[in-house]
């Protein structure tokens, strides 16, 4: 509040002006904080059951006083489905993950070299396709392609599946991060008679690392969470990932396993928020035109 | 060229379009051929697919229960995506920076957390949330018995997807007013505008352009979004059936695959029309 010694205390209708400002400014701290604390009840509530009920003696929907206990973790261990599932998401994520950075870096480099005609516009139109053809949408001819092919159950099938939804985004970012590269570091490789593969392995990926790492994270996270495409696909307890095992624990009766579905949210939860803190702090979020969150 | 071959470019961008072509081109125009069939998972209409036309779409029309999915729809991506996770976003990003640094921390931590979190674990913590008996917000409220989920259907994803999805917003518009030059907001002030005509006079014509990529995009998604499904299954009585999850039901649990497909069709000129607009305004800023 620097304004008070610019003015003439002494003026009735400027100190009138004064308290009014004081009070305005005090009153919209208040609303502020009234605000703050309104917003984080409301996104803190729901997460307090994932923090104390795998803790819990007693777990079940009701949040209870902590009564510390590492009894439900013995639980989430002794599952045969609960870890097996983990390991499935991860082959599922990393196997999209590993797809998507090799076929779209290739194509991104090879896009990002040669004038192919219409280049722009290929582009252009497999991004806008990709936001069309979302999994929700495509649901009813994707499930009948890999019914005919006999191919449900089948995990590459799935991997495959989810590569072709994440490429023209991938595609696109990529492509980006080609164009930064400059030829001359490719020139020089070639001198010294490296093969256009070996020049892309060993110039060109270690200068796009950045690029490669976000698409990796991002199709991790997108894979690890993704439910729709697994549940209609993947019928075999023992291939299905995590999403989709946490609807089998339940007893006969419809009750919910409490203790082993809140050990085992709170142990397929970790990664990703991990994965979003790493990537955090390395790139941070920046919001360039319209990427996908 | 660049000491890459035309021949080995193809041979590079090959394996990518090839998924693409198989995953997102065809299922797409496999969408419109299964649309106009009378084609069932089991029984006489699955060995031989019957022709019918637009008949599809025509049952789609005249069934009540398409029209109640259709506005269902409506108010889902309107109320949760356009007016909530906009408008929230919007208010958290411009109040919370006036906040102390561990305020806006917090506050920040767990509107990312609710968007990061796999939607599985999310929809179980909001089952126990609002379950009747145990439920958190019962025990909160004094409402002993009260079943969220069951009497106000609609409510319940709509405040779900609310909570779920106002990250992405808040960043959005946080880095939309961190482009608005200080400078300018001081003469506003200076100049006695009070905050509803500094928003509108100085704020608002430099966040148009985010407004409308924000909008855009979270109706894309919220309209695509199958949550609903997890959270409700689209009860009770068809009072929280999505289109997502319309389709869902009269096409994989119900084994009408044409029927399905015809819907299907339908939402994805919805998207298409969507998508189109965002990529124009795209264009328009050069991006």
């Amino acid at each position: 509040m620097s304004e008070p010694q610019r003015v003439d205390p002494g003026n009735r209708a400027v100190r009138r002006i004064l308290g009014d400002a004081v009070v305005r400014h005090a009153l919209s701290r208040i609303g502020l904080y009234v605000f703050a604390g309104v917003m984080l009840v409301f996104f803190a509530l729901p997460l307090l059951w994932l923090v104390l009920t795998p803790f819990s003696r007693t777990p079940a929907y009701q949040i209870t006083a902590p009564s510390f206990t590492l009894h439900n973790f013995r639980v989430l261990l002794d599952n045969p489905f609960a870890l097996r599932s983990i390991g499935n998401s991860l082959i599922l994520a990393g196997g999209t993950a590993v797809l998507a950075v090799v076929f779209a870096g290739t194509a991104a480099y090879a896009l990002s070299r040669v004038r192919l005609p219409g280049r722009d516009a290929l582009l252009y139109a497999i991004l806008l396709l990709s936001s069309i053809v979302t999994g929700t949408a495509a649901m009813v001819p994707i499930f009948l392609m890999l019914f005919q092919l006999n191919m449900i159950d089948n995990r590459l099938a799935l991997v495959l599946v989810l590569t072709g939804g994440l490429l023209p985004s991938a595609m696109f970012i990529l492509k980006d991060f080609m164009d930064s590269v400059p030829k001359s570091y490719e020139e020089s490789a070639r001198v010294f008679g490296a093969s256009p593969l070996q020049i892309l392995r060993h110039v060109v990926a270690p200068v796009v690392r950045p690029g490669l790492a976000t698409i990796a994270v991002w199709a991790i996270v997108q894979v690890w969470g993704n439910f729709l495409l697994p549940y209609i696909l993947l019928h075999d307890q023992n291939k299905q990932p995590a999403a989709v095992i946490m609807y089998t624990f339940y007893d006969e009766g419809g009750t919910p396993n409490f203790a082993l579905i809140s050990t085992f949210s709170l142990l397929y939860s970790v990664p990703v928020v991990v994965a979003y803190l790493i990537v955090n702090r390395r790139y941070g979020f920046r919001f360039q035109g319209g990427i996908k969150g | 060229m660049a000491g890459l071959g035309t021949g080995r470019a193809v041979l590079f961008v090959v394996p990518a379009l090839a998924l693409i072509a198989a995953f997102l081109v065809f299922p797409a125009l496999w969408t419109l051929y299964l649309g106009v069939l009378k084609y069932d998972l089991a029984g006489s209409n699955a060995a031989a697919p019957q022709f019918v036309g637009l008949g599809n779409y025509t049952d789609a029309l005249t069934d009540p229960r398409f029209a109640n999915s259709v506005l269902l729809t409506l108010a889902f991506v309107g109320l949760s995506a356009v007016l909530g996770q906009n408008g929230l976003g919007f208010l958290l990003a411009a109040t919370l920076r006036r906040a102390v640094g561990w305020v806006r921390m917090l506050v920040n931590g767990l509107v990312l957390l609710s968007w990061i979190l796999p939607g599985t674990v999310v929809v179980f913590l909001w089952q126990a949330l609002l379950d009747r008996n145990g439920g958190t917000l019962n025990a909160l409220l004094d409402t002993p018995g009260a079943a969220w989920t069951l009497d106000h259907p609609l409510a319940t994803i709509v405040v779900f997807n609310i909570w779920r999805g106002t990250a992405f917003s808040m960043l959005l518009y946080s880095a939309a007013l961190d482009a608005v030059p200080t400078s300018h907001l001081e003469t506003a002030r200076l100049y006695g505008s009070g905050p509803l005509r500094t928003f509108r006079d100085v704020v608002l014509p430099r966040i148009r352009g985010h407004i409308l990529t924000n909008t855009l995009l979270i109706t894309l998604w919220t309209f695509n979004d199958f949550t609903p499904y997890m959270l409700t299954g689209g009860g009770p009585e068809h009072r929280s059936e999505t289109l997502p999850v319309y389709v869902y039901r009269m096409s994989i649990e119900g084994g009408q695959l044409g029927f399905g497909s015809a819907i299907s069709l339908i939402m994805l000129v919805i998207n298409l029309v969507i998508a189109l607009f965002y990529l124009r305004l795209l264009r328009r800023r050069g991006g």
